[in-house]
């Protein structure tokens, strides 16, 4: 339970939603729904997810990100999200960690993906403080210059979402279902996923260490109050526009044909 | 004069339209957050949220402005409605992708879109590279005409724009 302390007069409050196993799919609509139907602000931390999924952004196309043919075979869910971004094989050794804010929730925060990218950054230096040599690397959090966060913002008329999915541990196998994008950072220079990666379990001691210093970091600037899930609003009941969703295996099937793909660009 | 002269060789560089012939007023913004000029034009009304408009006849032009596209970064993808369907004043109608985020796109006037500008499906950029000329989004047949008098004036949009930077 998180209680209030008189140090935080004055700052905005923020509830905190944790989660533990979560679906990802309904993560993300209950994401969109938070952005878009309330006006709170919102923290949600989701210590891993049920099962292996893999997300692309919103302009994600499968024939470009992913080895559709092995995907189908090993039946690995794929969900296009409402965020940008990359791709990205989230499992149970994934920690999703969101911002839903108001435009006027941090003072002097203009709401532009550059500016708000930095204000994380600046966030989870404190959090990873002592850990390593931590550093917001283009658009992507990073020990040195190995990856173990990636980002994704939406931001509305009025309000953003800053969401993360850090790797605290991940199955090698898994980024076998990935292709090398087209579009990476400059700091990759080309390395492969195993290359280009680390995990954070070999930097932190334990996942509640993790969390707990995320709270804390937050607490510098919210006034953090708990919320309970199902006191809050009904997974069920999905918002009318959502956008993420689950590609079916028709899309996936029809992206591997060129001529398909071709037809389409007609 | 220098102003002047800067503002024209921007207009050319973005590839802006002209009035008939004659030339397009420029109210150069210099945004100290990003460390760069963005032009804001004569003939145009603007929104708070960054969009434009082009009343012509009855059809009105929207794009996002120059401000907008410059603090957005690099556009990759870009989603427009339908011809045919209805955009409502402040409503989303769209967004944009860029360095990671959607942004949403919102309509500074009620109305129905009666052309969509398909050239952003293989060339986004365009929004970066003309935001006020190639890179326009939507057309819209307007409801309420009345709505264009609420919309902010080229003067009262660059004040606005460096009023919103000052204070970030």
């Amino acid at each position: 339970m998180i209680i209030p302390k008189a140090s935080d007069v004055g700052l905005p409050f923020m509830n905190l939603i944790r989660m533990k196993g979560f679906s990802i799919l309904q993560q993300l609509h209950l994401e969109e729904r938070l952005l878009r139907t309330f006006s709170d602000n919102w923290c949600l931390i989701n210590d891993g997810t049920n099962h292996p999924n893999i997300v692309m952004g919103i302009s994600g196309k499968p024939e470009e990100l992913i080895e559709i043919e092995l995907v189908l075979q090993d039946q690995v869910p794929v969900i296009r999200r409402f965020t940008g971004g990359g791709t990205v094989v989230v499992d149970a050794g994934t920690i999703f960690v969101t911002f839903i804010c108001n435009k006027s929730a941090i003072c002097g925060l203009q709401p532009y993906p550059r500016p708000i990218m930095s204000w994380t950054g600046k966030l989870y230096e404190k959090v990873f403080q002592t850990y390593g040599d931590f550093h917001l690397r283009e658009n992507d959090y990073a020990f040195g210059a190995h990856k173990f966060g990636g980002n994704a913002q939406s931001i509305t008329k009025n309000r953003w979402i800053h969401h993360t999915s850090f790797l605290w541990d991940y199955n090698a196998k898994s980024m076998e279902y990935l292709k090398m994008p087209n579009r990476t950072p400059v700091y990759r220079l080309a390395r492969k996923h195993d290359e280009f990666l680390c995990r954070l379990k070999d930097k932190m001691t334990s996942r509640s260490t993790f969390i707990e210093r995320i709270i804390s970091s937050l607490e510098d600037h919210f006034s953090l109050r708990t919320a309970q899930l199902d006191n809050t609003i009904s997974t069920n009941d999905v918002p009318q526009s959502h956008t993420a969703r689950l590609l079916t295996r028709q899309e996936l099937e029809r992206a591997t044909r060129p001529c398909a793909v071709l037809s389409v660009q007609l | 004069m220098a102003m002047r002269l800067w503002a024209s060789s921007t207009a050319n560089a973005l590839n802006l339209c002209r009035n008939n012939g004659a030339p397009t007023t420029i109210f150069p913004t210099f945004s100290i957050y990003s460390r760069r000029f963005s032009s804001v034009l004569d003939g145009f009304k603007y929104s708070s949220s960054h969009e434009w408009v082009r009343h012509e006849g009855s059809v009105a032009t929207i794009g996002i402005t120059d401000h907008a596209q410059g603090h957005l970064g690099e556009v990759v993808f870009v989603e427009l409605p339908e011809s045919g369907s209805a955009v409502s004043k402040g409503g989303s109608f769209g967004a944009v992708e860029s360095v990671k985020a959607t942004s949403d796109i919102n309509s500074p006037i009620s109305g129905e879109v009666v052309e969509v500008n398909t050239k952003l499906t293989q060339a986004p950029g365009l929004i970066n590279s003309s935001p006020y000329g190639d890179g326009w989004m939507i057309k819209v047949r307007p409801s309420s005409p009345a709505e264009m008098e609420a919309l902010l004036g080229p003067g009262d949009y660059a004040k606005f724009c460096e009023e919103e930077d000052d204070h970030h």
